[in-house]
C-alpha cells in the first residue's frame, strides 16, 4: 500500500502565479479600452509599470531585500496597471508616474512592503492626485471627438497645449452636473438620451470596459484568485442604494445598471476590494467590507463633490479593516464557537 | 546655573527632546500652520516668548502656587502671556495676524507650553526654567520652518512666500519653475502628517547611525561599567 501524508495540496500558489493571472483578468478590459481610446492606454500602462518598477527596485535595495524575487513576483505591476487604467488616459505622463511612485514608496513600502501595506497603493495613488489635481484627473477624453495617436502622444507627452475640446467629463460626473445645473427640472431619462455621453445602459463605450472588467473578474473567480464575497457584497450594495433611491425618485436618480456599469464599480469589485492585503481576509469580514465601501462610494459619487467614489470608499473601509477581521473571526475547525 | 547645565538643556530642547520629533506634541498648529516657511517660524516665535517668560513666571511663583490648583493657576499665567502676544501680533503684524488666526490664542491650549511648565518650571529655578522654555521653543521652531519649508516647496514651488507680511518689500522665492503644478497634498494636512513621519524617520536614522559608531568605538559592553 502507498500511504501518504496530509496536506495533499497539488496546487503551486504563489504571489507571482496570482498576480499574473490578475494581470491576465484585466486584459479583456484593456482590450477594449483600446478599441475605445486607442493604443495610448498601453503607453500609460507602460509608463506606470516602469515607475513601479523603478520605484520598487530602489526601495529593495534601499531596505536590503533580495531584488529578483520582488521585483518578479509582479505585485507592483498589477499595481502599476491599476493605476493606469484609473487615471484618465490622457493625463500627461509626470501624473502617473507621480502616482505609481507614491503608491509603491509610501503606500506600499513605507508601511512595510507586501504584506504589509493598510491601504491599497493604486486607490492611495488615485486618491493622492484627484486631490491634489483636481482638474487634470477629471479630464477625460471625449469620444465623439477622437484623436490621432500620434495627437494623443502629444497631449500625454506634453509637447502639445491641452484643449478642453478634447475632454469631457466621465458619465458619472456628466450626469451630476446635469441634474446640478437642471435644479430638478431635468430628469435622468432625458440627460441619459444625449447619445454622446451615453449609450445602451451606461457611458457610452466605457459600459463596455466595464463588462470586460465583468468577464475577467468571473475568470478570476472561476480560478479561484479571488472568492465570491467581497465582489457579491460590493455590486449588492451598489444595486440596493441605487435601487433604492431609483425607486424613491427615477427622475433624480440613475437605475442600478447604470451604476453597476459607470465609473470605478466593475475594475472596484473586482480588483480592488478583493486585494487580499489591504482587505478584509473572513468571509463574513469580506462582505461586510464589500458592502460598507459599496455604501460609501454611492454616497461619495451621488452626493459628493469628486467624480466617482470608489476610490476614498475603499481607503476609508481600508482603515476599518483591522476591526472588521477581529469581529469576524471564522471558529477554529472542530470548535462550535469562535475562541 | 553651570556650563555643563545649560549645555543639557540646550540640547534636550534642540534635539534630543525636541517638542514636535520626539514628544510629538503640539501637533494642531504644526498641521494647520506649516504650509509655508513664515507662519511656522512667525507661530514657534510667539509661543519661543510664551514659553520663556511662563517657565520664569511659574517658576519664580512655584513656592506660592499652592500645589493642588497648580495646573488652573499655569493656565492663567499663561493665557495673561499669550493675550500679550496676541495683541502685539494684532499691533504690529496685523496682515500676519490675520492668517495665523486662531492659532495664537490657541498657544494657551499648546500641550508643549503646559508640559514644560508643569514638568519642568514648576522644579527648577527661574534662569533655568526661562533658557528650557527658549530652548524647547527653538527646537520647534527649526521643526516647524523645515516642516513649512518643505511643505511649501513641494506643495508650490516656492519659498518664504507672505514674507513681505513680515518684512513689507521682500518678495518669496520662486525655486520651481513657473509651470511647476504643484502637489496640493502636501499642503493639505495629510501632507504634513506624512511629512513629519519622515521627519521622524529622519532623526531616528541620524540617532542610529550615531549610537553604531558609538558602539564600533568602544565595543565595551554599557554593563561593565554599572557592575
Amino acid at each position: 500500500m502507498n500511504f501518504t501524508t496530509p496536506p495533499y495540496l497539488t496546487q503551486n500558489v504563489s504571489v507571482q502565479r496570482v498576480m499574473l493571472q490578475v494581470l491576465a483578468a484585466l486584459l479583456p478590459g484593456i482590450a477594449i479600452y483600446v478599441w475605445l481610446i486607442g493604443p495610448i492606454i498601453l503607453v500609460q500602462i507602460a509608463i506606470a509599470t516602469a515607475a513601479s518598477l523603478l520605484a520598487e527596485a530602489f526601495m529593495l535595495s534601499l531596505l536590503k531585500k533580495p531584488l529578483g524575487l520582488f521585483l518578479g513576483d509582479g505585485s507592483a505591476t498589477v499595481t502599476a496597471w491599476l493605476i493606469a487604467l484609473a487615471f484618465p488616459p490622457l493625463a500627461p505622463w509626470w501624473l502617473i508616474v507621480v502616482g505609481a511612485l507614491f503608491a509603491i514608496v509610501v503606500a506600499k513600502h513605507l508601511y512595510g512592503g507586501l504584506g504589509q501595506n493598510p491601504f491599497n497603493p493604486a486607490m492611495i495613488a488615485f486618491a493622492v492626485c484627484i486631490v491634489s489635481f483636481p482638474a487634470l484627473m477629471s479630464q477625460w477624453p471625449a469620444l465623439d471627438r477622437q484623436a490621432g495617436f500620434s495627437e494623443q502622444l502629444a497631449l500625454v507627452l506634453g509637447t502639445a497645449p491641452r484643449l478642453d475640446t478634447m475632454s469631457g467629463a466621465t458619465p458619472l460626473d456628466a450626469l451630476k452636473t446635469a441634474l446640478k445645473l437642471g435644479e430638478g427640472n431635468t430628469t435622468v431619462a432625458t440627460i441619459l438620451a444625449d447619445a454622446h455621453n451615453f449609450g445602451y445602459f451606461a457611458g457610452k463605450g466605457w459600459e463596455w470596459v466595464a463588462v470586460a472588467y465583468l468577464l475577467g473578474g468571473l475568470w478570476l473567480w472561476q480560478r479561484r484568485i479571488i472568492t465570491w464575497h467581497a465582489p457579491f457584497a460590493f455590486l449588492a450594495g451598489i444595486v440596493l442604494f441605487s435601487g433604492a433611491l431609483w425607486l424613491w425618485d427615477p427622475a433624480q436618480f440613475a437605475n442600478p445598471v447604470f451604476h453597476l456599469f459607470s465609473g470605478g464599480s466593475m475594475l472596484g469589485a473586482f480588483f480592488i476590494v478583493t486585494d487580499p492585503v489591504s482587505g478584509s481576509t473572513t468571509p463574513r469580514g469580506k462582505l461586510i467590507f464589500g458592502f460598507s465601501a459599496a455604501a460609501l462610494a454611492y454616497l461619495i459619487r451621488v452626493f459628493g463633490g469628486y467624480p466617482d467614489g470608489v476610490a476614498f470608499a475603499v481607503l476609508l473601509m481600508n482603515i476599518c479593516v483591522p476591526l472588521i477581521d477581529l469581529y469576524t473571526q471564522p471558529p477554529i475547525f472542530g470548535m462550535k464557537s469562535k475562541p | 546655573m553651570t556650563r555643563d547645565e545649560f549645555r543639557e538643556i540646550a540640547a534636550n530642547g534642540v534635539w534630543a527632546k525636541n517638542t514636535s520629533l520626539i514628544q510629538i506634541l503640539g501637533l494642531c498648529p504644526l498641521l494647520a500652520v506649516t504650509t509655508n516657511l513664515v507662519n511656522g517660524v512667525m507661530l514657534s516665535l510667539a509661543t519661543i516668548i510664551v514659553m520663556a517668560i511662563s517657565g520664569l513666571a511659574v517658576s519664580s511663583l512655584r513656592f506660592l502656587i499652592p500645589h493642588e490648583i497648580r495646573i488652573p493657576v499655569f493656565i492663567l499665567i499663561v493665557a495673561a502671556l499669550v493675550t500679550v502676544v496676541d495683541l502685539l501680533f494684532n499691533a504690529w503684524l496685523h496682515e500676519l495676524y490675520l492668517v495665523l488666526g486662531i492659532f495664537i490664542p490657541l498657544i494657551v491650549t499648546n500641550c508643549i507650553v503646559l508640559a514644560r511648565v508643569e514638568a519642568f518650571a514648576n522644579k527648577s529655578p527661574p534662569l533655568q526654567a526661562m533658557f528650557d522654555g527658549i530652548f524647547m521653543g527653538v527646537g520647534m521652531l527649526w521643526t516647524l520652518a523645515l516642516l513649512g519649508g518643505l511643505r511649501e516647496l513641494i506643495g508650490g514651488g516656492t519659498l518664504f512666500s507672505g514674507i513681505d507680511m513680515v518684512f513689507p518689500g521682500l518678495q518669496a522665492l520662486q525655486l520651481l519653475p513657473k509651470d511647476y503644478p504643484g502637489l496640493l497634498l502636501a499642503i493639505l494636512p495629510p501632507g504634513a502628517f506624512i511629512l513629519l513621519g519622515c521627519l521622524i524617520a529622519w532623526k531616528n536614522w541620524i540617532e542610529a547611525r550615531a549610537a553604531a559608531r558609538q558602539q564600533r568605538r568602544s565595543p565595551q559592553p554599557a554593563t561593565a561599567a554599572g557592575a
